[in-house]
Parts: structure tokens; C-alpha cells; sequence
């Protein structure tokens, strides 16, 4: 399997409509199967630990999205058939912001949005 | 080359978990340094995971990944004593693998 | 002797009260958020304690003749002393002092003598909010814990001495003791368990869970370099699959030792199946009765027990082939006049405290007016130290964090380093002083004021409102963040966004401020109150509240 070329356009893509459009997916429709697991507030915004859910048949591709991030696309993964839709990795965030999972299955594309909180941090009961 | 990855990929119920802890700056290109002056952009852009002989994930990243990245995910199939084998490059050209057994 | 008509009533009532029978067979009895008070104390509940969205008028979000009225306590009683600030200042020359660990003691004795095989759990911020339990690395409430007999503790300001201290009391001093538990404390790499997330006991024959749930902010509410190798966070999918293991696990009843808060708790209730209470704290809500909460797996009752030792919550149930068929719940106040001190609690308070007892007594000065805590905006004793800041520091405008814990001082009585220290004993003390600019201040308020009232209770962190001295403001708690905060003015003027302002402060979280090391704050206020010697009643900076008429949170 030769791995695709790196994704610059996606990667230096300034809107979100343009980072989709360079992966392909044109205005992906919100679905209920593709779920994001991650804390409401970050702990620390140069570590946001998010997990991506998907569970629609043949999901090939998942992809996460920062979009008050200078750089949007954080990271997209194609599995292998055999791999299980659903990936963890660890954000930065330099901001609250939105985070979307986009899912590419059975060639159509799935997102599913999240608001992260990242906060100043202080006080305490 | 960098420093070597941590993983560890347990096999249950008939599913691997993999995990990886990478040792990487993941610098954005966004940073001043002390006097200023912008740190370059300097982060691992492709990630490929093999169990066997299989290519089970391929992966793209850009510099919103966190330092010292971190992904996990999981495969069906895949038995102790089976190789994982993690292999990641940068934007600099630089790239490192490093192999694990299931267990 | 002659006794007020209320105190000897109390004392009728309270013999019933403490000894009343148990009802099942499974007895859990629950201490939170004690601040390490280790002696008897005074504290105020709050008379601003709002609601928004769906919880406004709902617990906990009710304070005085509301509050009353809600869980039908009668007023006038000692009862309603312990749960609400009416006539506090009256009440409490009449009631007298609550907690108190030799009182805990006793009480918890009392109440175990009719619940054989009863668990005591610790919902957390045991270790800190004290002289002694700061200067010790929190070691005096580690013993007293083993002493009062605590069987599972989770965690919140423990961790505030460092994790390396937190495994090592967990490790060593609790060994075969204490079970610590936490479900969402997990290492930073690859995310393992750094605690039990629940420990299986039996009581009567019958198989009990206890999930242990630590402040899952901790590390933005408190210094994160503190617990740099752990993450927290809610973890609700986490919290489900801990409940389905312990089920799994044959547990016949699950509970969790939460230290959410109660919001966090109720919206958690509603979302996980399979829990049957949780015992929950860190808002210092004193609940005199459960909230039921309806989930796709059945109820769970949600409780608060208060704080600084002032409650013990005794929750009976009647356990049948293996699932809860009942409950009867109490929250009972711990009236040190009512309850004889025990004498092995009490020999070892006075031999902890010794060594410090010079420092803790020295009088400070006497103040004129009631200082007490809590409150979402600003207490009297949180003005003092605005007023020391400002004072001291030269500067225009003081913020000092909206901690919930701290104990009451009474008009007329003397301000010792021992009452200011149970205000400021953190291992974080450090006097800031900073240029901030219009714009940023109005950030850090709006920030802080969102972890308060947003309305998704997962967004709150549970600490009461920055107390802001020097700088006059309306808030309205309804609206969205960025628009909450208005009319900020300094010295008549208007705020401008672009001007830099001198503002004092302390308790940073950051490590560079540890690194750059400011004095003490309570070295500060020490020396100012030295100098003043007599403290008038201090002035109240609240801001002007808008929309929040008749909200049962607001006193009238
Ligand atoms: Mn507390
Ligand atoms: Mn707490």
C-alpha cells in the first residue's frame, strides 16, 4: 500500500470549508455515528486528548479538526480494513474552539462537532 | 533519528490495542524563541503502523498535534508474539521505527 | 447551668436525633470537604448561592427562608442554624460551634454502634485548609483519618502537596487502612489506572461498590505542575464502564465517593445507569435530603455533605436479593456542644498542634464585624484580604480567588493567624502583582465568571466568583460568557480596554509564579492586620446583579 502524498492543501487550508474541500468532503452531513470522546474543558490546551468514534459500515477514514487552530486539520488516519473505526490522539488547542471529527465511510463523508473549553484556570472549592 | 517511541499493543478478545507514545518537539511554526525570532515549523507528518506484515493505519499530521504525540487504536486479529512495527517521519525529513510485540 | 430555651431543646432533640435506629442492612456513613479542620469551628453558609438555566430554584441553589422551605426544616432550630446564615451572628452564640474531629469522633460512634459492618468514606479536601495540615504535608489529617476510622477516601486538595506525597500517603501511611479511589485519575502517557477506580467491601453479607470520582478539574483549578504525570477530567463513558464492572464484579450496590460537585453530580446521575447513590462534595452544599434523579437504568440519589466537618451524612439501605428496595437519609449537623469530645481524638489534636500552638494563637487584632467566606461573589473575611492587597501592595484593583472553604470569625472576637491561615493555607500562597489591561481583566472575570454559571453543569469547575476589590462591576449571571461581566469601573472611571491597571493578587496556578516566589499572602495580611490592630466591619465590593430577580439562590 504506497502511502498518499501529505495533504498541504488541507493542512495549510485557512477556513474550514477549505480544509474540507481539500480532503473532499464537501459540507459533510452531522451524524449521530460518529461520536467524539473528550473532556468539555482541555486541561491543559497543549495537550487535549480526543478520542474519534465512528460507527457506520466501512469507515476508511477519520480525520480531526481544530477550527479556531491557525493550522485546522490536526491529523486524518485511513485504516486498514481490519482496524476499528475509532482513534485517539492528543491535541493542541490555542483556544475554545469547536473540534470536528470528519469520518469517510463507504465513500461519503459523516462529521460530528464538539466544543472544547479551554479556560484560565484558578479558584476552587 | 529522535529518541524511541513507547508501544505497547495488548491482544483481547480476539482485538489488538495499540499504543504510542512518540518523542517529538512538534514545533507549529507559530512560536518565537527568546530574541524574537520565529521557530521554524518542525513536527512528524506521516505515521504508518504495521501489524505482521500488514499495513493496518496510515496517518497525516499537521502541527496541531501535541508534542510527544500520542495515538492509539485497535486492530481484529493480531495474537501475542505477533510484531508491531511504527515507523514516523518528519517535515524535516527525518524518521524513526521501532517494533513491539504483542503480548 | 442555665441554658438558652433553643440550645436546651436541641439538646432533648439531639439525643433522639444522633441515636435514632438504623434502617436495612447496609449503613454508609460520609464526611466531605472537612479543610482540615481539626478542632471545632464556626462557619456560615451562604446567602448567594444562585442557579441558572435548569437548576435555578433548584438544590443546591437555595439559600435562607428558601432553603428552609424547600427540605421543610423549621425554622428557628438548631437544625436550620447548621444549614442556612439567617440570624447567624444570634444563632450561633446560642448553638455554639460545629465539627470538630473529636466531636466527628463520637458521633461517628454513636451512629456505628447501631449500623454494625456501616463503611465510612472520605469524599476528599481532607488534607488541606489549616496551619498545622500545611505546615505537616498534610500528615496531621492523614492520622486523624486513620483515627476517625475512614475506610475509602478520593481525592481533590490532597493533591495539592504533589502527587509523589498523595502515592506516598496512599502507599505507606494507608496501607491496609484507607483505600484511595479514583476512576478518572489516570497517568498522562498511556493513560493507566494511577488508583483503584472502586474497591468491592462487604457489609452484612451484602457485596458493596464504592467508585471513587476526584475533582475532575483539578488540575486547571489548582496547579497543574502539581500532578504533572496524571490527568483527570469527568470521564462519563469512563464512569459507566467502572459501574458495569463492578456489577459485573457481583457488586450488589454501587456507590460514588464523588467530589464533582453538585451540578456535575446531578447531570452525571441523569446520564450513567446502574448507581444507586452518589455520596458527592467539593461545592460544600449541606443537603438535608437526597435529590432523586431519574436515569435510563433506574434512580440515583445524589447528596452533598457540606464542610469543614460541620455534618456527617448517614445513608441507610435496605438491601433485597441483591438490589436497594429503600433508603433513609440524614444529614446530621456535628454540634460540638452535643456531643462529647472523644478523649483519644481529642489527646491527639492537642499533640499535633503543640508544636504550632504559639503561631496559631498570636491575636492578629480584633474584629468588629462578622467575617465569613462563602458566597458567589465576595465574603466579608475575601474583603479583608482585598483591602490588605490593595493596602500593601499599592495597588487599584485586588483579586483574590473564589475558594468555598474557610471558617467564620464572629463580631467582637479576636482574628487569629490560626483563622487567617484557615483561609489561605495552600502550597501556593504567593502575592502576585501584575499590569493588567482592561481587556485582560475583563477576560479573567469573564472566564471565571463561566465556571460558575454556565449551564452545563460539566462546564462548571465549582468554586465560587473571584473576589475583586478596587473595581466596581454588574454581572449578570444569564447571559452567554463574554457578556456577563459589564459596567466595570475603577475610582468612578470607566474601565478602558487598552489602559494597564495595577493588580494584586495570589494563588497562582501557574509555575512561573512559583518560580518567581511572592511572600505568603497570609505573611501580607498578617502584617497589615498587626498594624490596624482593630478591624471595622469590611465594606462589601459586590457587583450590581442583573437577572436574577426572586431567584431562590439570593437571599432578599
Ligand atoms: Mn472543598
Ligand atoms: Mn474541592
Amino acid at each position: 500500500q504506497a502511502l498518499a502524498e501529505w495533504n498541504k492543501q488541507a493542512f495549510d487550508a485557512k477556513t474550514l470549508d477549505d480544509a474540507m474541500k481539500a480532503m473532499g468532503a464537501e459540507a459533510p452531513a452531522n451524524s449521530g455515528d460518529v461520536q467524539i470522546v473528550a473532556s468539555d474543558i482541555a486541561e491543559n490546551g497543549a495537550v487535549v486528548p480526543v478520542q474519534a468514534v465512528s460507527k457506520l459500515p466501512k469507515t476508511e477514514k477519520i480525520a480531526i479538526l481544530v477550527e479556531k487552530n491557525p493550522s485546522m486539520l490536526a491529523a486524518s488516519f485511513d485504516l486498514g480494513p481490519e482496524t476499528l473505526p475509532e482513534v485517539t490522539a492528543r491535541i493542541k488547542m490555542g483556544q475554545t474552539s469547536n473540534v470536528i471529527v470528519v469520518v469517510k465511510a463507504d465513500g461519503k463523508f459523516y462529521m460530528a462537532s464538539k466544543e472544547i473549553k479551554v479556560t484560565l484556570g484558578g479558584c476552587g472549592g | 533519528m529522535g529518541s524511541p517511541m513507547k508501544i505497547r499493543a495488548t491482544s483481547k478478545d480476539g482485538v489488538t490495542e495499540i499504543k504510542v507514545l512518540m518523542s517529538h518537539e512538534m514545533e507549529t511554526g507559530q512560536r518565537k524563541d527568546a530574541s524574537g525570532a520565529v521557530v521554524p515549523a518542525w513536527f512528524i507528518n506521516e505515521v504508518t503502523a504495521k501489524l505482521g506484515d500488514k499495513t493496518v493505519l496510515q496517518a497525516q499530521w499537521g502541527p496541531s498535534v501535541s508534542k510527544n504525540p500520542y495515538l492509539a487504536f485497535k486492530v481484529k486479529g493480531g495474537q501475542a508474539g505477533d510484531k508491531v512495527t511504527v515507523t514516523w517521519v518528519d517535515n524535516k525529513g527525518d524518521t524513526r521505527t521501532d517494533t513491539a510485540t504483542v503480548s | 447551668m442555665l441554658l438558652p430555651a433553643g440550645f436546651a431543646r436541641a439538646q432533648a432533640a439531639a439525643a433522639d436525633f444522633y441515636d435514632a435506629p438504623a434502617f436495612g442492612n447496609v449503613s454508609l456513613l460520609h464526611i466531605t470537604d472537612c479543610h482540615a479542620q481539626l478542632r471545632p469551628i464556626h462557619f456560615r453558609e451562604p446567602s448567594v448561592n444562585l442557579g441558572v438555566g435548569s437548576m435555578v430554584g433548584q438544590a443546591p441553589h437555595l439559600v435562607g427562608a428558601r432553603f428552609l422551605e424547600h427540605f421543610a426544616v423549621k425554622p428557628g432550630t438548631a437544625e436550620a442554624h447548621a444549614f442556612t446564615c439567617l440570624d447567624f451572628e444570634e444563632k450561633a452564640g446560642v448553638y455554639g460551634k460545629v465539627g470538630g474531629f473529636a466531636h466527628l469522633a463520637t458521633l461517628v460512634k454513636r451512629v456505628r454502634a447501631n449500623r454494625p459492618g456501616a463503611l465510612l468514606l472520605d469524599g476528599g479536601d481532607t488534607w488541606q485548609g489549616s496551619g498545622t495540615a500545611l505546615w505537616t504535608g498534610g500528615q496531621d489529617m492523614v492520622d486523624a483519618a486513620k483515627l476517625l476510622g475512614i475506610d475509602i477516601m478520593t481525592l481533590h486538595w490532597e493533591c495539592t502537596y504533589g502527587q509523589d506525597r498523595v502515592k506516598e500517603v496512599a502507599e505507606k501511611d494507608f496501607a491496609g487502612t484507607i483505600d484511595v479511589v479514583a476512576q478518572n485519575i489516570k497517568t498522562a502517557d498511556f493513560g493507566d489506572d494511577v488508583f483503584k477506580p472502586f474497591v468491592m467491601r462487604e457489609v452484612n453479607g451484602v457485596p458493596v461498590a464504592v467508585i471513587g470520582q476526584a475533582f475532575p478539574y483539578t488540575p486547571i483549578a489548582n496547579p497543574r505542575y502539581m500532578v504533572a504525570d496524571w490527568t483527570f477530567g469527568i470521564q462519563e463513558e469512563n464512569m459507566q464502564a467502572t459501574v458495569d464492572a463492578a456489577r459485573a464484579a457481583g457488586a450488589a450496590v454501587v456507590v460514588v465517593l464523588s467530589h464533582n460537585g453538585m451540578d456535575v453530580d446531578l447531570k452525571m446521575a441523569s446520564r450513567v445507569s446502574g448507581i444507586d447513590a452518589i455520596l458527592g462534595g467539593h461545592t460544600h452544599d449541606g443537603m438535608p435530603a437526597p435529590t432523586m434523579v431519574a436515569n435510563p437504568g433506574g434512580k440515583t440519589l445524589v447528596t452533598n455533605a457540606g464542610s469543614n466537618g460541620k455534618f456527617l451524612g448517614v445513608l441507610d439501605l435496605e438491601v433485597k436479593d441483591r438490589r436497594v428496595t429503600g433508603f433513609r437519609y440524614k444529614l446530621m449537623p456535628v454540634f460540638a456542644n452535643l456531643l462529647a469530645a472523644d478523649p483519644e481524638m481529642h489527646a491527639f489534636i492537642e499533640k499535633v498542634r503543640a508544636p504550632f500552638a504559639a503561631k496559631l494563637d498570636e491575636v492578629l487584632a480584633v474584629s468588629e464585624g462578622l467575617l465569613y467566606r462563602r458566597g458567589n461573589f465576595n465574603g466579608s473575611f475575601d474583603q479583608l484580604i482585598l483591602d490588605a492587597l490593595m493596602m500593601e501592595k499599592d495597588a487599584e484593583i485586588a483579586f483574590s480567588p473564589g475558594f468555598r472553604w474557610g471558617t467564620t470569625v464572629l463580631p467582637g472576637q479576636p482574628i487569629t493567624m490560626e483563622n487567617l491561615l484557615d483561609q489561605t493555607a495552600i502550597t501556593y500562597p504567593y502575592v502576585t502583582l501584575n499590569a493588567m489591561s482592561g481587556e485582560q481583566i475583563k477576560t479573567v472575570l469573564e472566564d471565571v465568571c463561566d465556571n460558575l454559571f454556565n449551564t452545563d453543569p460539566y462546564y462548571q469547575q465549582g468554586g465560587d466568583m473571584v473576589r475583586v476589590g478596587g473595581l466596581s462591576y454588574s454581572c449578570d449571571p444569564t447571559a452567554p460568557m463574554g457578556r456577563r461581566i459589564q459596567d466595570m469601573t475603577v475610582r468612578g472611571q470607566p474601565v478602558e480596554a487598552g489602559k494597564t491597571y495595577k493588580v494584586a493578587g495570589w494563588a497562582p496556578v501557574s509555575e512561573e509564579a512559583r518560580t518567581a516566589g511572592g511572600e505568603p499572602v497570609w505573611e501580607l495580611v498578617a502584617r497589615n492586620l498587626r498594624a490596624r490592630k482593630t478591624v471595622a466591619a469590611p465594606r462589601l465590593n459586590l457587583p450590581t446583579l442583573k437577572g436574577v430577580d426572586g431567584n431562590p439562590g439570593l437571599t432578599a
